[in-house]
C-alpha cells in the first residue's frame, strides 16, 4: 500500500482498479450529458443554433445515451468496487473483464463519433445495424446492442463466479437475480417490427423494467453495501430492508409498466392495472427514506466517509421526490391524457435520474476517491470544512431543483393550453411553445443548467483534489464485526 | 440483542421478495399473451396495414367517452389500392424512414419521444395540411424538403434529413397508419382535418403554413 494521501492504484484491490477505470469513464460521460443537454436547451431558446450541423435530434439523442451509459459504467463500476470486499475473494475472471472493459469503451466512442458525424441513415436495415436505431433511450445500433449484451454477460460471469468461490451474501444473491435480469431484458428491445405498438409496447419491457424495477434493485444493492462500509449498520438490518425494498419494488414496479401502456394500442384494462400499481409505486421509495434517515439517525451520523454518507441521504430523498412524488403525480391517465409526451415527463425525468442513480453513483466517486488514496480521512474537518464536495452538491441539486420545477411550469402549461383548450393540434402545438409562460420556463431551467454545469465542475475538482496530503487514516467504523 | 420480532425477520421478507416478485412476473406474462391479439397488425386495437387504403377519421364516440378512430370508404393513399403485403412492405419501409432518421428525438409518436416538435400520432389528420385534396402531396413535399417551408411563429425548424421521395412517400403511410391505432382517445378533444366530399371550404393552403400562426 502506498503513502496516505497519495493517490495509487497500489491502495486498491483487483476489483476496485477495474471498478475505478468505470467510474472515470462514468464521471467523464456524466460531463458529456451536461454539455448535450445544455445545447439542446440553448435550441428552445434559440432555434438556429447550431441548426443542420448539430441538431436538436442529435443533442437529445447524446444527452439521453450518455445518461444511459455513465450510470451502467457507474452501477458496474461499483458493483466490482464492492465486490471483493463482499464476497472476501478476488473477482474471478479480472484479465477478462479488464479487456471488455476496453472493447466497450472502444465501441461507447465509435457510437458517440457516429451520433454526431454521420448522425443519420437511409430508411434500410442497414442504418438499425451500422448507424442509429432511432428508438429514444436506447439508439444504439444493432452491433453495439449485441456488443452491450456480451459485456454485460462477462459482468455476469465475473460477478457470480467470485460471489460463487467466495462468499455468497444476502446482497449477493439479490445482485446476482437482478443482473441476470437486467442482461435478459436488453434482449426485448432488439428487435425491429414495422407495427409501433408492438415495437413500443416491447420497448417498455427494457425502459420501464430497467429504470423502475431492475435498476432500483441494483442500486438498493450497492447502496447497502454502501451503508455497511461508511456507517457500520449491521449486515442483518441492511439485507432485510433490502429484501422488503426488493418486494415493494418489483411488487409495484413490474406491474407499474403498465403506465406506459394507456395510449399505445394496448387495451383497456391496462388503464386500471398501470394506474393501480404505479399509484403504489413510491411505497418502496418512502420505506427508503426511512431505513437512510433511521440508520444515519442510530449511528448518530457517524461515519467514514461525509460525502459519500451526504449523496447516500440525498439518493433517498430524490429517489422519493423524483420517482415518487414526481412520477405519482402524472401517473394516473385521467391526468396522464393531458400530460403524456409534454414536458411534465421530462421534469419528472430529470428528478428521478438525478435523484436515484446519479446521487447513488456520485457517492461511489467519493468512495473510490478514498480508497484511492489509501483510505485517507473524509469524516468531519476536512480542509475548508469540505466546501467544495457541499458547495458542489448543494449547486448540482439546486441546478437540479431548478431545471425540474421549470420543466414541471412547462409541462402544466403544456398540459392547460395544447392538450386540454387547444386540443392537441400541431396548431395547439406551437401555441403553446411560443407562449410567454412556456419560454419563460424554458429561461429558467437554462439558467438552472448552468448551476448544474457549476456543481458538477466543483465535483470534478473536489475529486481530483479531496484527500490530497491528508495524514489522517479514515475514521474506523467496523461493519463487519456485528 | 432481543429476539427480532417475526414480521422483521430477514427470513420472512426474503421469501416474501422471492414470492412477490414471481408471482408480478407470471402476471406480467399472462397479461403479455392477452394483450399481444390486441396491438398485433389487424388485431383488436391495431388495424392492417392495408387499412391505408381506406379513410381514416377520429371522432367523439358518445358511448365509449373518448375519441376513437373511424375507418371508412375506400380513399387510396396515392390514388392506388395495396394489397395487404404491398401495404405491409410500404408501412414498414415508413417506420423503418422515422427510426433511420431518428424522428423520435424530436417528435413524439403515441406520446413517446422528444418533445422539441409536434406529436405525431394523428400528423395525417392534422389541420394543419389545409385541404385533404392537397395533403398527400403536401406530406411529401414537406418531408423531402422542410427546412426552408414556414412552420411556425417561434422559428423552430424541421432540418434536411436527406429523405427520398420513395422514403417520404412511405413515411406518410406509415402516418397515415398510425393514425388508424386506437389509442384509448389519446390525444384528446382532437379536431382533425375536414375529409368530408363537399369542397374544401378554405382553398388548400401550403401547408403546414396554416399553423403558422398561433
Amino acid at each position: 500500500m502506498s503513502a496516505l494521501g497519495v493517490f495509487s492504484t497500489a491502495n486498491l484491490n483487483g476489483g476496485q482498479k477495474l471498478g475505478l477505470k468505470y467510474l472515470i469513464v462514468s464521471l467523464a460521460l456524466f460531463g458529456a450529458q451536461i454539455l448535450f443537454g445544455l445545447l439542446a436547451g440553448l435550441q428552445f431558446l434559440m432555434p438556429d443554433f447550431l441548426f443542420g450541423v448539430v441538431d436538436f435530434s442529435v443533442n437529445r439523442t447524446l444527452h439521453v445515451n450518455a445518461l444511459v451509459v455513465w450510470l451502467l459504467y457507474g452501477f458496474i463500476g461499483g458493483v466490482y468496487f464492492m465486490l471483493e470486499d463482499e464476497a472476501k475473494h478476488p473477482v474471478v475472471g479480472l484479465g477478462l473483464g479488464n479487456l471488455i472493459f476496453w472493447v466497450l469503451t472502444a465501441a461507447v466512442v465509435v457510437v458517440v463519433l457516429v451520433y454526431l458525424l454521420v448522425q443519420v441513415g437511409p430508411g434500410e436495415m442497414s442504418t438499425i445495424w451500422f448507424i442509429n436505431e432511432g428508438r429514444e433511450y436506447i439508439e444504439a445500433p444493432r452491433w453495439a446492442d449485441i456488443g452491450i449484451v456480451v459485456s454485460m454477460l462477462v459482468f455476469f460471469f465475473n460477478v457470480v463466479a467470485t460471489f460463487s468461490k467466495g462468499r455468497y451474501t444476502g446482497i449477493a444473491g439479490v445482485l446476482v437475480l437482478d443482473l441476470m435480469a437486467l442482461a435478459g431484458l436488453y434482449l426485448a428491445g432488439m428487435t425491429y417490427t414495422p407495427n409501433i405498438s408492438m415495437d413500443q409496447f416491447w420497448w417498455w419491457w427494457v425502459i420501464h423494467l430497467w429504470v423502475e424495477a431492475t435498476w432500483e434493485v441494483l442500486v438498493g444493492c450497492i447502496m447497502a453495501y454502501m451503508l455497511i462500509e461508511t456507517m457500520g449498520v449491521r449486515r442483518k438490518i441492511v439485507e432485510t430492508w433490502l429484501y422488503i425494498e426488493v418486494a415493494l419494488m418489483f411488487g409495484s414496479g413490474i406491474l407499474g409498466l403498465g403506465h406506459h401502456y394507456f395510449w399505445i394500442g394496448t387495451p383497456e384494462y391496462w388503464l386500471t392495472i398501470g394506474g393501480f400499481f404505479s399509484a403504489l409505486e413510491p411505497v418502496p421509495l418512502v420505506a427508503m427514506v426511512v431505513h437512510a434517515l433511521f440508520d444515519s439517525g442510530v449511528h448518530r451520523m457517524k461515519n467514514s466517509n461525509h460525502p459519500a454518507l451526504g449523496w447516500t441521504i440525498s439518493q433517498a430523498a430524490g429517489n422519493f421526490f423524483g420517482a415518487g412524488v414526481f412520477g405519482f403525480m402524472h401517473t394516473l391517465p385521467q391526468i396522464n391524457l393531458y400530460t403524456h409526451g409534454t414536458q411534465w415527463s421530462a421534469s419528472h425525468g430529470h428528478l428521478a435520474f438525478f435523484g436515484a442513480y446519479s446521487t447513488a453513483v456520485i457517492g461511489f466517486f467519493y468512495l473510490a476517491a478514498q480508497k484511492s488514496r489509501g483510505n485517507v480521512w473524509m469524516s468531519g474537518n476536512l480542509p475548508g470544512n469540505g466546501w467544495k464536495w457541499k458547495w458542489g452538491m448543494a449547486l448540482l441539486w439546486i441546478g437540479m431543483i431548478g431545471m425540474t420545477m421549470a420543466l414541471l411550469i412547462a409541462g402544466y402549461e403544456q398540459s392547460q393550453i395544447e392538450r386540454a383548450i387547444e386540443g392537441s393540434t400541431w396548431m395547439g402545438y406551437f401555441a403553446a411553445q411560443g407562449h410567454p409562460w412556456f419560454t419563460q420556463a424554458m429561461n429558467w431551467r437554462q439558467i438552472s443548467g448552468y448551476g448544474f454545469l457549476l456543481g458538477y465542475v466543483l465535483l470534478v475538482w473536489d475529486l481530483l483534489t479531496i484527500g490530497k496530503g491528508e495524514t489522517r487514516p479514515a475514521e474506523v467504523i467496523n461493519s463487519e464485526a456485528h | 440483542m432481543s429476539q427480532t420480532a417475526w414480521w422483521a425477520s430477514e427470513s420472512l421478507w426474503r421469501k416474501s421478495a422471492i414470492w412477490v416478485t414471481g408471482v408480478s412476473f407470471i402476471f406480467l406474462i399472462y397479461l403479455t399473451f392477452d394483450t399481444l391479439p390486441y396491438i398485433k397488425a389487424g388485431g383488436t386495437n391495431v388495424p392492417g396495414f392495408s387499412v391505408i387504403n381506406k379513410r381514416i377519421d377520429y371522432q367523439y364516440n358518445e358511448a365509449k367517452h373518448r375519441y376513437l378512430p373511424v375507418i371508412g370508404q375506400d380513399e387510396p393513399l396515392f390514388g392506388k389500392m395495396l394489397t395487404e403485403a404491398e401495404a405491409e412492405a410500404l408501412v414498414s419501409k415508413g417506420k423503418l424512414t422515422t427510426q433511420a432518421k431518428n424522428c423520435m428525438e424530436c417528435h413524439t409518436l403515441l406520446g413517446n419521444g422528444a418533445y422539441y416538435a409536434p406529436d405525431l400520432t394523428k400528423a395525417w389528420l392534422d389541420p394543419a395540411w389545409g385541404s385533404k385534396e392537397t395533403r398527400e402531396a403536401d406530406m411529401v413535399a414537406f418531408l423531402m424538403n422542410p427546412t426552408d417551408k414556414l412552420h411556425n411563429s417561434i422559428g423552430r425548424r424541421m432540418p434536411n434529413l436527406g429523405i427520398t421521395e420513395e422514403e417520404a412517400k412511405a413515411t406518410v403511410a406509415f402516418l397515415k397508419w398510425m393514425s388508424a391505432i386506437n389509442t384509448m382517445g389519446f390525444p384528446h378533444n382532437f379536431k382533425p382535418l375536414d375529409q368530408s366530399d363537399a369542397p374544401a371550404a378554405v382553398p388548400a393552403a401550403t401547408a403546414p403554413a396554416a399553423a403558422a400562426q398561433p
